[in-house]
């Protein structure tokens, strides 16, 4: 089978699964909303510089739990099935499509929940709406990796942690940036240069996931 | 003496490095004033971290290629060494911030930026704590020892230059050398990065024989 047909066939997989328990979409979802109202039980009220960073700490949390699932929940029978049948580039590839569309779902319901209960006026909507969108994608294709080494090992809950969050600051900072911009409504082109560099991240960690993950899925 | 003649070089260009280091007329800059021999220490340390980091990845992916235990133990021993190298920079920094800046800790996006990627060699270590079997802990610690190389490049060397930073040669500030490294400094400013390197890669070359030895007598 080709890498375009296996990757589909996975994908899918993936997503029926998914639809068919629905026990992690409906838990991260809840995490996340009830998340954000206990944010908003202790903060009330925050100021805009806050309520930026507090938006970024939440989905760094929800987006944490939401990949971390994504290798724990296959047993090692069907690990090893896959192996046998897919070539490794197409399940590192089919996971980190997977778990980009769920950070989307799980980003867009966020941002909008947040706005909801935090009145906040914002400069630049759209270029704020499309920051949040890069950033979940950025912390899919970074933790994809990470959740595989993190699910190698026995308390893979702390290490996700700590393996993650060293390698996810320099991405945080990159979109607190750039979502700041977004909030004062700076004029579009002030904020090339973080979008390009964001993007450039996430295209290297995408390729080194690829030439990684082979040696990672051995067993 | 033919394998070893590195390490007399070492020895002999460490010795000179502190004595001129301390001795040697320095340019008189407002500010700095003497503090500007920290230079000859303090800028080494995160050379000889980097060069051992980046020795420690080649060898990670020479074990991914060959899965020899060896690649892993130089690898491993490596970044421990590195390490080493990342605090004794942070102290070296924090002395000289203490006396120039003003505090030991400015809020300054390099030094962030250190302690982070710094923050991510501790995690590979707890890494390789958390699992037991030998190839496995090996093969894993590897993939992440690579994944997190790039990432830390992009720390030090991408991010602080996107931002204002007091370190020179960031946010737009001029480096070091384009208007106060005079010649007179570069004489004990080379000798001493190359000395602090040596060193490095010595310490790390015994850690790992010692390795080899206690593993043989397992």
């Amino acid at each position: 089978m080709s890498l375009t047909k296996q990757l589909k066939a996975l994908l899918l997989k993936e997503i029926v699964l998914e639809w068919r328990s629905r026990y992690a979409l409906n838990g991260i979802l809840l995490y996340v909303v009830s998340t954000i109202f206990v944010c908003y039980l202790s903060f009330r009220v925050v100021a805009p510089l806050t309520w930026n960073a507090l938006f970024w700490i939440i989905m760094l949390f929800a987006s944490v739990n939401a990949v971390a699932k994504s290798f724990v929940q296959e047993s090692r029978g069907r690990q090893l099935y896959l192996y046998s049948i897919a070539s490794p580039k197409a399940i590192i590839l089919s996971k980190i499509i997977y778990n980009t569309l769920l950070m989307l779902l799980l980003s867009a319901l966020a941002i909008f929940f947040y706005s909801l209960v935090f009145k906040n006026p914002l400069g630049d909507p759209l270029l704020y709406f499309c920051s949040v969108l890069l950033g979940s994608i950025s912390f899919a294709v970074v933790f994809t990796l990470i959740a595989g080494i993190a699910a190698k090992a026995n308390n893979s809950g702390t290490l996700m942690a700590i393996l993650s969050f060293p390698v996810i600051i320099p991405l945080l900072m990159l979109l607190i940036k750039l979502s700041k911009n977004a909030m004062d409504g700076l004029d579009r082109t002030v904020s090339y240069d973080e979008i390009g560099v964001l993007s450039l991240i996430n295209v290297m960690v995408i390729t080194v996931s690829l030439l990684l993950f082979p040696y990672l899925w051995r067993d | 003496m033919r394998r070893n003649w590195w390490k007399i070089l070492a020895s002999l260009l460490l010795i000179y490095s502190i004595i001129a280091g301390l001795l040697l007329e320095v340019p008189r800059l407002p500010i700095l004033h003497e503090t500007i021999r920290n230079l000859y220490f303090h800028v080494p340390m995160w050379f000889t971290m980097i060069i051992l980091y980046l020795v420690s990845v080649i060898y990670s992916i020479k074990y991914l290629a060959s899965g020899n235990e060896k690649h892993d133990l130089m690898a491993v021993e490596m970044v421990n060494t590195g390490i080493i190298f990342g605090f004794l920079g942070l102290a070296t920094g924090m002395i000289w911030a203490n006396y120039t800046w003003g505090a030991p800790w400015p809020n300054d996006p390099k030094l962030n930026s250190a302690a982070i990627s710094t923050l991510m060699y501790l995690a590979y270590v707890v890494l390789r704590g958390a699992l037991d079997e030998e190839q496995k802990r090996a093969r894993i610690s590897a993939v992440y020892n690579i994944f997190s190389f790039p990432v830390m490049i992009v720390l030090l060397f991408i991010l602080p230059r996107m931002t204002d930073s007091l370190h020179p040669g960031n946010g737009g500030n001029p480096g070091f050398n384009s208007y106060d490294l005079d010649s007179s400094m570069r004489l004990v400013f080379y000798p001493a990065v190359l000395a602090w390197i040596l060193v490095g890669v010595w310490i790390a070359n015994l850690k790992f024989r010692l390795r080899l030895i206690e593993n043989n007598l397992k």
